[in-house]
């Protein structure tokens, strides 16, 4: 990039790279770009304006070859608006919670069961295919909240930002297909859907959740809070079973 | 708007403080969800003002996650090197955790939906 550039807007690339002007107005732009796609395939699954997101501006980066640090100083702003946006989650979550519950011996159960399988056929398939140790530790986590599953990460031995990594990839697979597998499961119920977008791809499918039914939003709202706290105290367990 | 912004901030930051000092595995925004969950169930619910700001800042939630996202960048060589079974674990992973959970839930709700 930079040998292609005439000098004059070598420098002007060069400073914008220090500024957080650039990385924050690519990401709204980009974002503003893909929900117009979005809305233009009329809201498919494969269109998810965040998926759609995070592929065009990873793409930018690699083929203009800016570091992500550079582009973190703008993003982080939109980055830090994650924390209040999780706790504006109790809002929808009081709106259900006398179902949430009336429901609540159902919602451990399905969770943890969902917990458990998203755990072990990560990390046994992995390990199946010839993964390094640390990559399957890292693999564990994914289904997990970003900031508890690079804890958990952490504490077994694995790469956090590694885990980070497959948290995304997760959370951008689980966001796709998470209406068509439950129709294929005849799975109709909206607290259904929402636990169990929650449990296998939290926020990211919990955002695509909440676009639909506000219910659905709740109960994976829900979902991504306790399967931080069931993954956490059940991967050690786990990993010792399986032997890794 | 702003009154409804300093709540949600005081909540995560109100949880932060809990569990940087208890050292606790749980994210400092989860543990101020529950806080505001409980202060909602306090209170009788939110006003107008927390209700809309919060829906304003849920319905653009999707975006909030495309920086973190964005961090696929970052660890390409190991993602190469680990290709295929990355590429069967997560996809195989996830689409059992999908229907595990959704299939328990829809049972176990109807169950008892009556009681």
């Amino acid at each position: 990039m930079h040998k292609l550039l005439p000098l004059p807007f070598f420098h002007v690339w060069a400073y914008l790279q220090t500024q957080p002007l650039l990385g924050l107005t690519a990401t709204v732009c980009t974002w503003e770009l893909a929900s117009l796609l979005d809305a233009r395939a009329g809201h498919k699954a494969v269109t998810n304006p965040t998926v759609l997101s995070i592929i065009f501006l990873a793409a930018a980066l690699l083929i203009t070859r800016t570091p992500y640090s550079a582009y973190f100083t703008g993003a982080q702003y939109v980055h830090f608006l994650l924390g209040p946006a999780t706790v504006a989650l109790a809002i929808p979550m009081y709106a259900n919670l006398s179902a949430i519950k009336r429901h609540f011996a159902a919602i451990i159960i399905s969770l943890g069961a969902g917990s458990i399988a998203a755990a072990s056929s990560a990390m046994l398939i992995a390990k199946a295919l010839g993964a390094p140790a640390q990559v399957v530790v890292s693999l564990g986590p994914k289904s997990v909240t970003t900031p508890i599953a690079m804890g958990i990460a952490q504490n077994l031995g694995g790469q956090p930002p590694l885990t980070a990594v497959f948290v995304m990839l997760t959370g951008m697979f689980g966001t796709i297909v998470c209406t068509g597998v439950l129709r294929l499961a005849r799975v109709s119920d909206w607290r259904a859907q929402g636990l169990a977008a929650g449990t296998a791809a939290h926020g990211l499918a919990t955002a695509h959740m909440l676009r639909l039914n506000q219910t659905a939003g709740a109960f994976g709202g829900l979902a991504i809070g306790l399967n931080g706290i069931v993954t956490s105290l059940i991967l050690p367990l786990l990993v010792r079973l399986f032997g890794i | 708007m702003v009154r409804a912004i300093m709540i949600l901030l005081l909540c995560q930051l109100a949880g932060t403080v809990v569990q940087e000092g208890a050292g606790l595995p749980i994210p400092g925004p989860v543990m101020g969800l529950v806080l505001l969950l409980g202060i909602l169930a306090w209170r009788g619910g939110p006003d107008d003002e927390l209700r809309d700001t919060a829906n304003g800042f849920l319905k653009y939630l999707g975006l909030l996650f495309v920086p973190a996202g964005v961090g696929v960048v970052t660890e390409l060589h190991e993602l190469r090197a680990n290709a295929l079974a990355i590429l069967i674990a997560i996809p195989v992973s996830t689409i059992l955790a999908i229907a595990v959970t959704g299939i328990l839930m829809q049972r176990l709700s109807r169950g008892n939906a009556d009681a």
